[in-house]
């Protein structure tokens, strides 16, 4: 037991890895939970890259500063996020096409910009993220992130779910249809801001829809989905650092392979419309 | 009157779909829109609840809440939901997004359920359910939210005559309640039966009264007669507005 222990106790920055991860473990998942029932998970990966140019900006101007680039990419995700929606709403064009429009600029934005001024080193820094070195500032902002997210989805919910199960009705009863859309891409871009100080932009995304995408094979709730979607998160953040210590490998590829190992088990396993359930259906019942 | 119409004219690219459109609603009325193909009934529809904005003219709604099935609904099936948790939804306009739903109002999701025939379906996912059902569910949302005016985009297609029976008779209750009701339906044997007045539609009004004098032979010939395309080279519709009339 102790290859499972000792890593955390021995070691502050494992330490520190760890509360990061867990952190966003929780934030995350809950928001990949609701892009996966909306149909939207790309565009989690889209912000993703829309992020990029606001990221770069603040380095541009502050160096390899959290704040700063912080500030940039939610800044550069929502302007993204708003101008999506808004094409979506008061134009012909569809929100996949609108935000891909504005994802692919925003890239081009953003990879012009790093390329400006700075090493390949900073570029990789903003691609995987440095989860072993997360500082007090940056574990302070997951945290602030995480609670935010927490309190806001708390108090949307039932909007929220309303949006995804029947946004037509929701619309003729109340006034929430687009206030609780923009609000839900503003905490994706939000927990991408987060997931990309530990884990970096590209890798981000996975922490949020792996484990949401595994949850669907094993509830039929979205309470199930929520709770089983945060313990997969949980579990492949600690194994993922395990096996970064232990073998030496880069944590945040580590992590989401995890979650992507645990991907594949559930849908090959899981109870709920898995290949198993489907190729070895369990005995039918009389009515 | 719960529902006054004047000179609406809806439509897409321009093109109209309702086209100077006078109608006059009684409140308690239960009245059913027929036409064929392509008159405009489900867009004069959207047109009532707000969903498209007309060209032209005016709807003066006098209800404080209006209720609507739409024909083709958004609803995604695949989403883990339970019956219960999805027709509470009807109670929006009690509970609104934060309120809490109290056992008086648990037992109105179990009365609705009961009144369309899924009693003890509540904790049922809706991606088990048949499309019968989801119709069923549907209308037990539509009791829940007691609205004044209710708007039915085809209810009863592709039902079979139990369900068709069943939800047809939620729609007299309604009217025995006194709500307004417009519907859009095919069958006009049902209509003829259980829907004392009738609007005849094509894409202007053929006929709008007591149904056995709007479903004249005569009158539906008119109404078939319409033509469904778009003329890609109308000139521009210079009728002058027929203010007053109903």
């Amino acid at each position: 037991m102790s290859w499972l222990i000792d890593p955390f106790a021995d070691f502050v920055f494992m330490q520190r890895a760890l509360l990061g991860c867990l952190t966003i473990s929780l934030g995350a998942t809950p928001v990949g939970v609701f892009l996966l029932l909306r149909r939207m998970s790309l565009t989690g990966d889209a912000m993703a890259h829309a992020i990029l140019p606001g990221a770069a900006v603040g380095y541009l101007v502050a160096g390899l500063n959290l704040g700063a680039m912080t500030i940039g990419g939610v800044a550069a995700g929502l302007i993204v996020a708003v101008l999506t929606g808004a094409v979506a709403r008061f134009t012909a064009l569809r929100e996949d096409a609108s935000l891909a429009a504005f994802y692919l600029i925003s890239l081009a934005l953003g990879v012009l910009l790093v390329s400006l001024k700075g090493s390949n080193v900073d570029l990789m820094h903003v691609l995987f993220g440095t989860v072993l070195a997360l500082d007090d500032a940056a574990l302070t902002l997951l945290c602030l992130i995480t609670t935010f997210t927490l309190v806001a989805l708390a108090l949307a919910f039932r909007p929220l779910v309303l949006e995804c199960a029947d946004p037509r009705f929701l619309a003729s009863v109340s006034r929430w249809s687009g206030p609780v859309h923009f609000l839900f891409l503003g905490l994706v871009v939000l927990n991408l801001v987060a997931g990309f100080q530990a884990l970096g932009t590209l890798m981000a995304v996975g922490i949020m829809i792996l484990p949401a995408a595994a949850a669907r094979f094993w509830a039929n709730s979205i309470g199930g989905m929520l709770a089983v979607a945060a313990t997969v998160a949980a579990v492949s953040s600690v194994a993922g650092l395990l096996a970064s210590y232990h073998a030496g490998l880069p944590s945040g590829p580590a992590i989401i392979l995890a979650a992507g190992t645990i991907y594949l088990l559930s849908l090959s396993f899981g109870p709920s419309g898995s290949l198993a359930a489907r190729y070895w259906p369990r005995a039918h019942l009389e009515a | 009157m719960a529902l006054r119409i004047r000179d609406l004219t809806l439509g897409y690219d321009r093109h109209p779909a309702v086209h100077h459109l006078d109608l006059d609603l009684a409140p308690g009325s239960l009245t059913a829109v027929v036409g064929p193909n392509g008159a405009g009934k489900s867009t004069l529809l959207k047109g009532l609840t707000g969903e498209l904005a007309p060209l032209e003219g005016r709807i003066d709604r006098r209800v404080a809440r209006l209720a609507y099935l739409p024909q083709l609904s958004e609803v995604d099936r695949s989403f883990p939901i339970a019956v219960g948790a999805f027709v509470a939804m009807g109670l929006w306009h009690r509970v609104g997004a934060f309120g809490r739903v109290s056992g008086k109002d648990a037992a109105r999701v179990d009365e609705a359920l009961a009144a369309v025939g899924l009693t003890g379906f509540d904790q049922r996912p809706i991606s088990a359910l048949s499309g019968g059902q989801v119709q069923r569910v549907m209308f037990a949302r539509l009791l829940l939210q007691d609205a004044e005016l209710i708007l039915l985009d085809e209810p009863f297609t592709a039902l079979d005559t139990k369900t068709a029976a069943d939800l047809l008779a939620v729609v007299q209750r309604w009217h025995g309640e006194g709500r307004t009701v417009l519907a859009v339906l095919h069958d006009i044997e049902a209509v003829r039966r259980h829907f004392p007045e009738t609007l005849l539609l094509a894409r202007e009004k053929v006929a709008h009264g007591a149904t056995d004098t709007v479903l004249t032979a005569e009158n539906l010939f008119r109404a078939r007669q319409m033509s469904e395309a778009f003329d890609d080279t109308a000139n521009v519709c210079v009728r002058p507005a027929t203010r007053g009339a109903a």
